[in-house]
């Protein structure tokens, strides 16, 4: 059963893309992973298709893809710059997207080439707000 | 509600065959040796294989056992939708038995394989009049690779004109395989939203092409069983820029002789035999995916072609500008000799009223249930439709708890999931197949489970139960594949 907007879990300390990417800035490095509502829209993970280190992304173009039960979903980085560590425990344990999608679920870290780009990604009560379709 | 389809009568469970091998147990005798004994290289010694041990009758049970457990249109109602799965009539079967058909050597000199080229000409020019296009070809092994040879006659085409594009559009309500064969193509699939009625505007289009874009690759009447209303101007959009459309006819179900869709603008479209032309569909196939084209794209098409001069067919390989052969012969011969029966036997008016009866079926089951499921698009459908588990949301049932469910009253549940635009998607495509009174059980049987969403959801949340198995882990069966035995 999918979750309904106010039972979603966005924290205030993190920026949102509009496909539901989350994205935490540390230093010059983002975090990069998939928000509480589209690992719920998703159902169970099974798969992850993670990029290379070193593989560079411009903003908004796809750098993973997700297998649920349900689909296949693409992921779009919310910054630009190369991906400097990705997280290896995914491909053996997808279960922690669902699980743990803020912590032992993220995706990648990118090292930002503009950390300026931050500043067009959603908020967390904005992201809410684009669940409830406002 | 009359009694249920669904029983737990003498259906037997099964273990696989690994559980029930028996040390030493075998299905055969190796005849004695009679000739001098000759060691093996060491390479070729070692560990065999860890196989099954088992008597002829262990494995013979075992097959028919699973058989048991098989469900098809021969059984009862199959409303996948997406699919086409409609009856197959047992006379496809008897005429592509034939001996001078069945026993036929691909490799027959021409002369002595008139009547086979024969039906091949005679069936090209059938899709050729159906589709409203000039030429065809059978050769494609099913409707993927059709979608594969349709895109490489267009790269073939912009390759002629001097001037490779790099990017095709993909509509969000085409075919799953659709942006695959492009990629495969080696064009970027770009994606173009529907509109809030589940068609494609104008003006989504417009905003996307350019003298980039190869073309379009448009299903219609798409996934969500709507007709593309705007397709004609979106073609002489394309065309205005140089690009071409390619029709996927996956649902030509809908509109066999009321459509042409090469008078809409499409010029490349492949047709599958094995959802339209009722050839055996899915695990039962091989499919085969013809590939119909404009006159101007004629000679893109695989060779060899079929070619009639006076009353002589021959294979015809002198076609410089063709994309080449695509398998080791000429297509599944056998499967375009069931697809020719049915042409034969429906005739042109059998043809269109298929598909008048094709719609009139999904309409008649969005009526019957648009007050027990949550209707996706309230306006009329083609040959399927959709609706989704917003109703049942408050009661904690998914789409999934409902098919499950249905299984228990007898009855194949229809698509679900699919096509991803709509959440929690549950789509019906009775076909043509299925009389009122088939459709009306299955009617109230989903009617039933609704009532029982509302009533009792935990007999959903249970389902199945009178089944072999009961509800299968598939995110387990997805993230630890056990595929030994």
């Amino acid at each position: 059963m999918t979750k309904e907007a106010h039972e979603l879990n966005l924290p205030a300390d993190i920026k949102y893309a509009k496909a539901h990417e989350w994205a935490r800035v540390d230093g010059e490095i983002v975090i990069v992973g998939l928000d509480d509502y589209a690992q719920d829209q998703l159902g169970d993970i099974v798969f992850v298709e993670m990029p290379e280190v070193g593989e560079t992304f411009d903003k908004d173009s796809v750098f993973a893809n997700v297998e649920s039960v349900k689909a296949v979903s693409e992921c779009y980085s919310p910054v630009s710059g190369e991906i400097v560590e990705i997280n290896e425990r995914l491909e053996d344990e997808p279960e922690l997207v669902n699980n743990d999608c803020y912590g032992d679920g993220w995706f990648v870290k990118i090292k930002a080439t503009n950390l300026a780009e931050m500043d067009s990604l959603m908020d967390h009560e904005k992201c809410r707000a684009s669940v409830k379709g406002e | 509600m009359t009694e249920k389809v669904g029983t737990t009568g003498l259906v037997l469970s099964e273990k696989l065959l690994w559980e029930k091998s028996r040390p030493g147990r075998c299905g055969m005798s190796i005849p004695k040796r009679d000739v001098e004994e000759s060691p093996l290289d060491d390479s070729l010694t070692g560990e065999g294989p860890e196989l099954p041990e088992l008597s002829e009758i262990d494995v013979i049970r075992h097959y028919t056992r699973l058989s048991t457990w098989n469900y098809g249109v021969d059984t009862g109602t199959y409303p996948l939708g997406s699919c086409t799965m409609k009856y197959n009539p047992k006379t496809n079967e008897r005429q592509a038995a034939l001996p001078g058909f069945a026993g036929a050597h691909p490799l027959l000199p021409t002369e002595k394989a008139q009547g086979a080229l024969e039906i091949m000409h005679t069936l090209e020019q059938a899709f050729a009049e159906i589709t409203g296009l000039d030429a065809v070809t059978l050769q494609p092994a099913a409707g993927a690779h059709g979608e594969m040879t349709g895109m490489l006659v267009i790269h073939a085409y912009h390759k002629k004109q001097g001037r490779q594009r790099t990017k095709v559009l993909i509509p969000d309500t085409a075919h799953g395989t659709n942006p695959a064969s492009v990629a495969l193509c080696g064009y970027e699939p770009i994606p173009v939203v529907s509109d809030e009625n589940g068609i494609l505007s104008v003006e989504s289009v417009a905003a996307v092409m350019d003298e980039d874009v190869a073309g379009i690759m448009v299903t219609n009447p798409n996934t969500l069983g709507l007709y593309e209303e705007n397709l004609k101007q979106i073609a002489a959009l394309i065309h205005a820029k140089g690009g071409l459309v390619y029709g996927d006819g996956a649902n030509l179900n809908a509109v066999m002789g009321i459509v042409q869709m090469g008078k809409v603008g499409i010029d490349v479209m492949h047709l599958n035999l094995h959802k339209t032309f009722s050839t055996p569909h899915g695990g039962g196939g091989p499919g085969s995916g013809p590939v119909c084209v404009t006159r101007e794209l004629e000679p893109y098409l695989p060779v060899p072609r079929v070619t009639k001069t006076g009353d002589l067919f021959d294979l015809d390989w002198n076609r410089p500008d063709s994309i080449g052969k695509l398998g080791a012969f000429y297509g599944h011969f056998g499967v375009m000799l069931r697809a020719y029966a049915y042409l034969r036997m429906m005739g042109a008016a059998g043809l269109k009223k298929t598909s008048q009866l094709a719609v009139l079926n999904a309409n008649y089951v969005k009526e019957q249930l648009r007050d027990t499921l949550h209707l996706a698009y309230d306006r009329p459908c083609m040959h399927e439709c959709i609706f989704s588990d917003k109703n049942q949301k408050p009661h904690h049932i998914t789409t999934m708890d409902m098919a499950k469910r249905l299984i228990d009253h007898g009855y194949h549940p229809p698509t679900v999931y699919f096509p991803l635009v709509v959440e929690g998607a549950i789509m019906f495509e009775p076909t043509e197949s299925e009389s009122k009174d088939e459709l009306d059980q299955y009617i109230a049987a989903f009617k039933a489970v609704a009532q029982e969403a509302t009533e009792n959801p935990d007999a959903l949340h249970q389902a199945p139960k009178a089944t072999v198995v009961r509800r299968l882990d598939e995110t387990t069966a997805a993230r630890k594949p056990c595929l030994a035995g």
